[in-house]
């Protein structure tokens, strides 16, 4: 039971820690979206973290280059556990154009376990929020956390 | 004044001490952010929502930091918890059980106050994280500055009330004559009180010790898990508790003595109190700490020394 309340808590409480791994800025733009009046991800419990330690949903934008990577590591390792993880645009999920590029790193998959894909160049705020969705499903099915 | 342990620990536990104000408090960081979202024009969180965050914290990992000294990181939020709990217990019990207050619990009132910027100072200072260590330095300077006006504040009803250092007293006279508010020297002193508080909250504009855009959350920059839980739940405890403060000393409590409606009426003003805080909060940008600094030492010092001289004087 008390297995269950963490996880419905934490399903109703994801608080978004926002990483930009050598983005264009397009997407970190659509996230700023998603946290404006129209949108209002407060309704679902979601709120802008100040720092990885208090965050639940780590947002990684952008085609994670050489340099980046090794930040992009250590946020990942500042998240207190369980967390979930979201590639946010094409550049994350695949490299996107950069896919030839001397300094791609890799897709974020390659590096930390990622959660939900959320695809789009950029994607649109209603299409995070259907990745946020999917996260929290995600969660809800997770047997132990 | 013959308690037996056995309330002393109900009192302080259960209601109206650590349960009650935690609960209440959870629900005032709810209103806070309903009446926040519905100013920008949004629809805001459900009810339970500051109760699914303290359990989800709950339930998450807990870092500390290298170089951190595990005791007094780990252990000043819950100093802070406990000295909220023993604050808002010896606040209410004066207005809900009146007579069960001691001598000087006033005092006692001020000095747990001074307790919750010095634990954030404290687990900040501990935390080995430079950022941090920013954060506890505008803490301590911005605790410097509200603190000498909310002192003349507290000393202006002292006076204008002829030396009561009781809350049962200070109620009890403003229940026989009128609440402090409603007199020049007491107007003053509650304006200062609030803005006191407003700072003491951490709340925008004052909140430059926490500042998230700046300095990453600042003095709680480095917890995370149940102890980041216990912090919110201290700072959520010390919402409900400021407003009880402020209704307790300046507008006669919220429990008058009359019967019917005015009993009903009364738990409207923390209500009312916290509404203006919350207005102010969203409608006004941060200061940079020595804007803070000269607000206070300027401003808020000269109404309420105006305060305590017009009380000298009797109005």
């Amino acid at each position: 039971m008390l297995k269950g309340l963490k996880k419905a808590a934490l399903a109703r409480s994801l608080w978004i820690y926002h990483v930009a791994a050598s983005p264009c800025n397009n997407c970190d733009i659509e996230i700023l979206d998603l946290l404006t009046p129209r949108f209002d991800v407060e309704r679902f419990g979601l709120l802008l973290a100040p720092s990885p330690r208090h965050a639940d949903l780590l947002l990684v934008t952008g085609m994670v280059n050489k340099k980046v990577l090794d930040r992009v590591l250590r946020v990942y390792a500042q998240i207190p556990k369980p967390c979930v993880v979201a590639a946010v645009g094409s550049c994350a999920i695949s490299g996107d154009l950069f896919v030839d590029s001397y300094n791609f790193a890799g897709p974020l998959d390659k590096h930390i376990p990622v959660d939900v894909y959320i695809g789009g160049c950029p994607p649109k705020p209603e299409a995070m929020i259907l990745g946020v969705v999917r996260a929290i499903e995600k969660l809800k099915k997770l047997k132990d956390l | 004044m013959n308690m037996s342990v056995g309330w002393v620990f109900f009192y302080l536990l259960v209601f109206p001490g650590f349960l009650f104000t935690s609960v209440v408090g959870l629900f005032y960081t709810w209103v806070d952010r309903k009446v926040t979202a519905r100013i920008q024009f949004r629809v805001g969180p459900p009810l339970l929502q500051p109760f699914y965050d303290f359990f989800k914290l709950l339930g998450k990992d807990t870092f500390v930091p290298e170089g951190a000294p595990r005791s007094i990181f780990l252990g000043a939020p819950l100093i802070g918890l406990a000295s909220v709990s023993v604050l808002s217990t010896v606040l209410l019990v004066s207005n809900f059980f009146p007579g069960q207050a001691f001598a000087g619990d006033l005092i006692v009132v001020l000095y747990l106050f001074a307790f919750v910027p010095i634990v954030l100072i404290l687990g900040a200072s501990a935390s080995s994280n430079p950022i941090s260590a920013l954060g506890a330095s505008r803490e301590m300077s911005l605790y410097l500055a509200y603190e000498l006006p909310l002192l003349f504040a507290l000393a202006t009803i002292v006076v204008k009330s002829g030396g009561l250092l009781k809350i049962g007293d200070l109620l009890q006279w403003q229940w026989t004559n009128h609440p402090f508010l409603y007199s020049a020297s007491g107007a003053l002193a509650f304006v200062s009180a609030f803005l006191c508080m407003q700072a003491k909250l951490g709340f925008v504009p004052f909140d430059i010790a926490e500042a998230e855009q700046e300095i990453m959350g600042g003095t709680i920059l480095e917890y995370s898990g149940p102890v980041l839980a216990v912090l919110k739940l201290t700072k959520a405890m010390l919402y409900f508790t400021v407003s009880i403060f402020l209704t307790v000393f300046f507008w006669g409590g919220f429990r008058s003595p009359r019967e019917g409606w005015y009993h009903i009426l009364g738990w409207l003003k923390p209500v009312a109190i916290i509404v203006l805080i919350i207005l102010i909060k969203n409608t006004n940008p941060r200061l940079r700490i020595d804007q803070a600094l000269r607000f206070f030492w300027s401003i808020v010092l000269v109404l309420s020394i105006a305060g305590f001289i017009l009380a000298t004087v009797g109005l």
